[in-house]
């Protein structure tokens, strides 16, 4: 190996590890404030990448139909819930909350479609498009059940997971998908060695993305909510913090963060309906580096991740994901030796 | 009560009809995958079964009858399916599959049976054992060869490879090697990739910097289309060599303009228009286009549609024979067994993929005519003589 090679190994390492950064937060943001491992994180990333194709072939993508079915669902548990509680007078706002707000983005990706707008508008209505889908599925799914084990949060999860790829098969088809580059041209490194304006926009992103994060726990009223659920639940209902709309915000979040990652990622890999699932799969094995509740840790372990896959692929193409996952192995000892046994599961709160 | 009877009167009417009309119409078996993944290869084969049964309907007055049945992508569904149009519907041939396991299947199940099989896909078989099954696929080797062949003629010295983990990237390798060896050529690397992999920038680089004349990829479909764009990325200037399996609307649009350029072998069905005049093949070829136009009301885009249609050929060909030489009628085993005959020497029968002639102890029954290099130019396949 030259130093030339390692340095291009080393570049799309960097950019491999700045996408799982993405995915890291979002997995950890959601378990953090939740106790889910939200698996169907990597099926809105293949979504936002497959719809943003779509825009770019002329059509409408089959995520209209996706948002528009989930959210009739979730307007149906949220008005069945409020029914049954007797609140049957707050079932409108529920209508415009869970049925309306998520149509918005639909209406928008539909006037588009087939018509000659700039590309950015095309990116931003695909990430709008499925920003309401992790909300919406876990309205469904996950908050009946909110107070259940973690291993049950994460089977219901997982049966997400399939459920949300097999209707990517469904709508999308079976083959795969590139969309046109956000950004073209490269920049020189001193050395004459070329770095594409991709790969820097898919780190500056991870950068700026992470500093916004940074700045909405530190900063705002919102982002406090959220570490406040994710250190105590009980506490934070006890100072007036509601879960379920944490969780919501949490989700939402998250969502977007796919959404992004979908369309950084579609110019510079061929997304299938089922190629998020790696990408959340190795985000996941980031996220246990941080112990799934460290930020910085995660973002350490994202780009080691990145990292050991790209010289990993030069080494042995064959054995890459093998060596990957191996991470996880000396990792896990580590931490089981190193933490400090706490009990688990001892909060018990009723929704 | 009155239109009761007339309703029973009907079916038997219907019931006598079939039963007295000569039950010695030809009937065609296949088994395909209509459904499920392997359903984007299923369907083109089924079109290309209906457009060759309105170009060859009858074989000397006989109506020839076809029966589909779906297999899911499933390859003991395809064998189950075998053995209900074996033993149900009394097909005088089975045909099949998607897929080369679905095709053992059937195969398994028409030596069993004594039922003639002809195969869509290549099959790994011992043709010794299976002396009731060929193939109007073209060997992997045959292909590779041609590949080989332009390599010398281009003065390639060595080659380095990348292909899928599966057993397709093994077959190609092998054949490549197999091929390699005799022509002069030294091949480098064996660099392999998953389906699912979504960047082979490491082992592209492993090859770019061993420096070989040109590369060959080992893949299919979309995911295929990888090592095209890292090679392109990486600034490759040498030759890029495909194969058959490439040959396929989506590559193209994956592998967009990093494809450009490339050589790949394939049946010269998918250039007919572009073929010389006195190309064997070209009349058939061109006759196959028009009638999946009409049939199906859209263009041939694929290779798969035209191997139905040459196993058809293949058949109608045999049938004619069989009927000379035994007086039983189809639907009985003698007529299977004369058929079977037939179709173990067939001679010179053109389809749109090739000429065919096939004898007892092999299963292929293709030769150099039934394959051509074509250049990916702009998004199209051209002629590349």
């Amino acid at each position: 190996m030259t130093w030339d090679v390692a340095l291009i190994l080393g570049i799309d390492g960097l950019a491999n590890g700045a996408v799982y950064l993405l995915a890291g937060l979002g997995l950890v943001l959601i378990f953090s404030v939740t106790r889910v491992v939200f698996v169907p994180f990597g099926d809105v990333v293949a979504f936002s990448a497959l719809s943003l194709a779509a825009f770019e072939a002329g059509r409408a993508p089959a995520t209209i139909g996706l948002v528009l079915t989930l959210a009739a669902l979730a307007v149906l548990a949220e008005a069945w819930s409020l029914w049954r509680r007797g609140e049957a007078r707050r079932i409108p706002r529920a209508l415009v909350g869970w049925g309306l707000l998520p149509a918005l983005p639909c209406l928008a990706a539909w006037a588009i479609a087939g018509r000659a707008v700039p590309g950015a508008l095309q990116v931003v209505i695909a990430i709008a498009l499925v920003v309401p889908i992790a909300p919406l599925v876990a309205r469904i799914a996950l908050q009946p059940i909110a107070d259940a084990s973690v291993l049950v949060l994460l089977i219901v999860s997982l049966a997400l997971h399939f459920l949300l790829s097999g209707l990517g098969l469904l709508f999308f088809g079976p083959e795969g998908s590139r969309t046109g580059p956000l950004a073209s041209g490269s920049l020189t490194l001193p050395g004459g060695f070329p770095v594409s304006a991709q790969v820097l926009l898919m780190m500056a992103s991870a950068i700026v993305l992470s500093a916004l994060f940074f700045l909405l726990f530190e900063r705002t009223v919102a982002g406090k909510a959220l570490r406040a659920t994710a250190v105590n639940r009980i506490g934070a209902r006890l100072v007036g913090i509601r879960p379920t709309r944490t969780a919501l915000l949490a989700y939402a979040l998250a969502s977007l963060l796919a959404g992004l990652i979908g369309v950084l990622v579609a110019p510079v890999t061929t997304m299938y309906y089922d190629s998020g699932f790696l990408i959340g799969l190795k985000a996941f094995v980031a996220a246990i580096i941080g112990g799934l509740v460290s930020y910085p840790l995660t973002a350490i372990g994202a780009l080691a991740v990145g990292g050991v896959e790209s010289f990993a692929s030069f080494w042995s193409g064959a054995l890459k994901d093998v060596i990957v996952f191996s991470l996880l192995i000396p990792v896990l000892m580590l931490r089981s030796f190193l933490a400090a046994h706490a009990e688990e599961e001892v909060e018990e709160i009723d929704p | 009560m009155n239109r009761l009877i007339r309703r029973a009167a009907l079916a038997a009417t219907a019931l006598a009809l079939s039963a007295g009309a000569p039950a010695a119409d030809l009937k065609v078996g296949l088994s395909i995958s209509l459904s499920g993944p392997n359903s984007s290869i299923g369907i083109p084969y089924q079109k290309g079964m209906l457009a060759a049964q309105a170009y060859k309907g009858e074989v000397n007055g006989r109506k020839i009858h076809l029966v589909v049945l779906d297999d899911g992508s499933d390859p003991t569904t395809s064998g189950r399916n075998a053995r209900k149009l074996v033993e149900e519907e009394k097909v005088d041939v089975l045909m099949g599959a998607s897929g080369v396991p679905a095709t053992i299947a059937i195969a398994q199940v028409g030596k069993e049976t004594r039922t003639p099989m002809i195969g869509l896909s290549p099959i790994l078989l011992d043709p010794a054992e299976n002396g009731w099954t060929v193939t109007v696929a073209q060997p992997t080797q045959l292909m590779v060869d041609a590949v080989v062949d332009r390599m010398k003629r281009s003065g390639v010295k060595t080659v380095g490879y990348i292909g899928f983990t599966d057993a397709w990237g093994d077959l190609v390798y092998s054949a490549l090697t197999k091929a390699a060896e005799p022509a002069g050529i030294k091949v480098v690397s064996n660099e392999r990739y998953a389906r699912s992999d979504a960047s082979v920038t490491g082992q592209v680089l492993k090859i770019v910097a061993l420096h070989p004349d040109a590369v060959m990829t080992g893949g299919s479909g979309t995911p295929g289309a990888l090592p095209y764009l890292a090679l392109t990325e990486r600034g490759f200037k040498g030759g890029v060599y495909g194969q058959h399996g490439l040959i396929n609307p989506d590559f193209i649009r994956v592998a967009g303009a990093a494809g450009n350029g490339s050589l790949m072998p394939t049946g010269p069905v998918i250039v007919a228009e572009q073929l010389p005049n006195d190309y064997p093949t070209k009349k058939v070829a061109l006759e196959f286009r028009s009638a999946f136009q009409k049939v199906n009301n859209a263009p041939t885009t694929d290779a798969f549609s035209a191997y139905s249609f040459d196993a058809w050929l293949v058949f109608a060909d045999a049938a004619a024979r069989a009927m000379a030489a035994t007086k039983a009628e189809p639907g009985t085993a003698e007529f299977r067994l004369a058929l079977r005959d037939a179709i173990m020497s067939t001679k010179e029968v053109v389809g749109a993929h090739g000429v065919y002639n096939f004898k007892p102890g092999s299963l292929y029954g293709v030769d150099n005519r039934a394959r051509v290099i074509v250049k990916l130019d702009n998004a199209q396949w051209k002629l590349a003589p």
